[in-house]
């Protein structure tokens, strides 16, 4: 049995409300944080090896150690709940049935970072979250835990959740900063950094849902035996939210120290592929991180068995390899159509890229128009290297990463699923009425002997 | 100011100091010529442009004396300030020219095929940017995006499907009016420029949007089919005005005033702005003390030399299949909705400024 510190509770009836959380040990991690100081708070996210669960992976206590503070301005912490990432669901689950886990994480991590005013920036689909999470911040508040003067520590604290109108761009921090500001949602330019000018121009820190959460049973713990868990530098736990052809779709923590195959096959998890059909591909961290075909997914190019954590999952690059990213588990099996799956994906970067520079505003519609193209029998097959081209010139060209994020999935499918591309453009009709199905895609991968 | 430590800077193996601050865009302004990335948003009198056109990308082989090590990706030059010997690459950068040409199609993607028709044309910094920098044919296969027409008003006009979204004209209107009445509405590749312009045309400084609009999206209406730019001559002229510098350009043909704009540096930028009586009402040669001609320096078809021995033949075709890599479908002809631009009138054997009665 995997170790939960972030869902340990998950069983119990209630827990989403103020007294029964309290009564399982809820708000312990505060009271010892307040008896803390907050650079000794730091210390304590550092040494527990905690990376940013929002989808870079950038080290949290590091992130916070960069905070400016300059006299007589004031500091914020905002909370990025905007989980718009295809395939990503776990702050979902956080929020709506832990949400006093979530609202101890945040007092801890204003109360380290010196925040007064705390925004929590929720997507605009979560229409029924804000209500929770203001429903439970009205029981901490009540209980002492938010207001003026919290537990005689002379700190004050409150916590605004923010709507989002429906953007995915908003999940991008500066954008998000700019929306916050009651402005159109455009990433700005780096620098500066958020850490310097945030939102109006303060310092700001912004972390994603599953980050803060974590600050409790870091905690709780200390930074050192949450360090323990885990492998390497992918410590303690991580949120997946595994959703496509499974048996058993849902969020689940993990320690980051089972294997990819395990976490597929075993009961414990997923539960293997429905309809005794096979795995094709997999999506292992959320709709941006390269897709990859079934023996990359569970062995890596040296033939390793590959595990699920930041590491292995990024073992061999972008040549072989993919990413932890967001959490967003998409699994794949032989029924599904490789270039449909990149097409609609394509369809969702043109539809949400925020059109202020000329790489993704135009390359993602024409990437979208010729997978299209590709998907209903009507491809050439110069369109395979003009996508191919097309991505190539939009990544690391554009102002944020979302224009990244759009051209790796495209770049990824072309690398390992060009055949099935390639049988489309040779077989228009019969691509309309069948998919290409398993071909090679789980077939063992040759590793030369090294020398 | 005298205190502003000087950084040295490589940009394509020519070093210039400046002063720390500077971008890499102004520090290669400094320098000239080719080593200059081409810049389509980027506006030096406009505060916080730049950053989204990404024509400007150069490569950072070197991040400073103190800190060699490359930047990992092409950085915008017009938004990147320079460390203490930086060294940076742009035209002698494959990966640049590379970037760029995707850049320049990009742009293009989308851009309607309606040079002919344009009253940019000859005047358009995307013109001069694919001729320089961008590839012989498209290789997009697909519908131009369009836009519905926007009526804003008796002055300017908007043409929406020729907008590349360089925010020039938003930046404008929020800086030099008090009361900015446009902006950006929908994202991504249906984003456009609207609302309430022509409210803010009430505004006295609101026509220097044309000037800043590096393409044909807002043009001038009481210039609009008169005349193509290049059967102008400009001159500088200037009149005392109560509002505004009064420094004008004036595109002229003989005795007639056809255009009033303000006056455009050698980067193709606005030295002052004018107000909206000097551009829209100022259309007699009385209005205004003429200074002489202005210099033309940058690289346009007006001064390209394509001036002079284009007559016989349409004025741009050498151009356009440049641009465009294939010839225009002409959606008119403008011949014969205007009698000003009569191809067989030779324009460089007139002498002086042409003017109507030599195309009577
Ligand atoms: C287009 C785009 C969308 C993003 N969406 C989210 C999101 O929905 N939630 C999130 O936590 N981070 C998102 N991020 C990452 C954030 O920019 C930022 O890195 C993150 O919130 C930092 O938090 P962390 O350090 O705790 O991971 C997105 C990034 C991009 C480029
Ligand atoms: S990359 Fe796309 S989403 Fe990001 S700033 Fe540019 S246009 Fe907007
Ligand atoms: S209308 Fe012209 S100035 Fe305004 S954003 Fe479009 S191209 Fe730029
Ligand atoms: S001029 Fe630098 S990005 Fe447009």
């Amino acid at each position: 049995m995997a170790k939960k510190i972030l869902l340990e509770n998950d069983h119990i009836e209630g827990i989403r409300y103020y007294d029964t959380y309290r009564k399982n040990g809820g708000y312990r991690a505060a009271e010892k944080a307040f008896k803390m100081s907050p650079a000794d708070i730091v210390e304590e996210v550092k040494k527990s090896g905690l990376r940013g669960r929002g989808g870079a992976g950038f080290p949290t206590g590091m992130k916070w150690s960069f905070l400016a503070k300059p006299e007589g301005v004031p500091r914020h912490l905002v909370c990025n709940a905007d989980e718009s990432e295809p395939g990503t669901f776990k702050d979902r689950y956080l929020m709506e049935f832990h949400p006093h886990l979530f609202i101890e994480g945040l007092l801890i991590s204003s109360f380290a970072l010196g925040s007064n005013a705390t925004y929590v920036y929720i997507r605009g689909e979560y229409a029924w979250i804000p209500d929770i999470l203001e429903q439970a911040i009205a029981e901490a508040k009540n209980n002492g835990w938010l207001g003026k003067n919290i537990l005689g520590s002379g700190f004050d604290c409150e916590i605004y959740v923010h709507r989002g109108a429906g953007a995915y761009i908003c999940g991008e921090e500066t954008a998000l900063i700019e929306s916050l500001e009651g402005k159109r949602g455009n990433p700005r330019m780096k620098p500066p950094f958020p850490a310097i000018q945030g939102v109006w121009m303060r310092p700001t820190v912004v972390n994603n849902v599953e980050t803060l959460a974590a600050v409790v049973p870091i905690i709780n713990l200390g930074g050192d035996e949450y360090a323990k868990i885990g492998v390497g530098k992918s410590t303690g736990t991580k949120l997946l939210s595994v959703c496509g052809n499974v048996n058993k779709p849902g969020v689940y923590e993990i320690d980051m120290t089972c294997t990819v195959e395990e976490f597929i096959y075993s009961d414990e998890y997923c539960g293997g592929i429905p309809k005794g059909r096979k795995l094709k591909a997999c999506i292992p961290g959320g709709s941006s991180v390269p897709i990859l075909p079934a023996n990359l997914l569970l062995k890596t190019a040296k033939g390793e068995a590959r595990y699920m954590n930041y590491e292995s999952l990024s073992d061999g690059g972008f040549a072989t390899g993919s990413m932890m990213g967001s959490g967003g588990f998409i699994v794949l099996d032989d029924a599904q159509c490789v270039v449909r799956h990149t097409m609609t994906l394509a369809r969702f970067y043109n539809h949400e890229s925020c059109g202020q520079c000329s790489p993704c505003r135009e390359g993602t519609g024409w990437m979208y128009k010729i997978l299209k193209n590709l998907e209903y029998g009507k491809g050439k097959m110069s369109d395979i290297d003009l996508l191919w081209d097309i991505q190539r010139r939009i990544e690391g060209n554009t102002i944020c990463p979302l224009g990244d994020a759009a051209a790796w999935p495209v770049a990824a499918a072309i690398r390992h699923f060009r055949d099935e591309f390639e049988w489309h453009v040779n077989n228009p009709e019969e691509s309309q009425t069948r998919n290409f199905g398993l071909a090679h895609y789980a077939d063992p991968i040759h590793v030369p002997a090294s020398a | 100011m005298s205190e502003t430590p000087k950084f040295k800077v490589t940009i394509d193996n020519i070093s210039i100091d400046v002063p720390a601050g500077t971008t890499i865009l102004n520090a290669a302004r400094m320098i000239g010529g080719d080593v200059t990335p081409p810049a389509m948003c980027y506006y030096s009198k406009l505060k916080d442009s730049g950053g989204k056109c990404r024509t400007c990308l150069v490569e950072v082989s070197k991040g400073s004396e103190k800190d060699p090590r490359p930047m990992p990706k092409l950085v915008a030059s017009c938004r990147t300030t320079v460390m203490d010997g930086m060294e940076v690459k742009n035209i002698t950068s494959p990966k640049v020219v590379d970037a760029r040409k995707g850049i320049v199609e990009f742009l293009l993607l989308n851009h309607p095929l309606d040079c002919p028709v344009c009253d940019q044309a000859g005047e358009c910094d995307l013109q001069n940017l694919s001729y320089e920098h961008g590839s012989e044919a498209t290789r997009y296969e697909f519908k131009r995006r369009t836009f519905e027409k926007e009526d804003i008003g008796p002055y300017i006009s908007l043409h929406m499907n020729r907008c590349i979204m360089c925010f020039r004209c938003v930046f404008t209107a929020d800086q030099l009016t008090e009361k900015r009445e446009h902006g950006i509405l929908e994202r991504g590749d249906h984003a456009q420029i609207s609302t309430m312009l022509n409210k803010s045309l009430d505004n006295d400084f609101i026509g220097n949007v044309i000037d800043v609009c590096p393409v044909g999206a807002l043009t001038d209406k009481t210039f609009r089919f008169k005349n193509r730019v290049w059967f102008t001559k400009p001159v500088d002229a200037h009149r005392d005005c109560p509002t505004c510098s009064g420094k004008a350009r004036l595109w002229m043909r003989g005795e007639e005033v056809f255009r009033v704009t303000a006056r455009k540096d050698q980067w193709g930028e606005v030295e002052d702005w004018i107000c909206n009586d000097c551009r829209f009402h100022k259309k007699e040669t009385k209005d205004w003390v003429i200074e002489g001609p202005s210099k033309i320096s940058r690289s346009s078809v007006i001064a390209q030399g394509h001036y002079q021995g284009n007559v016989g033949t349409a004025p741009t075709p050498v151009l356009i299949d440049k641009v465009i890599g294939k010839q225009p479908k002409y959606t008119l002809d403008i011949h014969s909705i205007s009698d000003v631009n009569r191809p067989e009138i030779d324009l460089s054997k007139i002498d002086g400024p042409a003017h109507s009665n030599d195309f009577k």
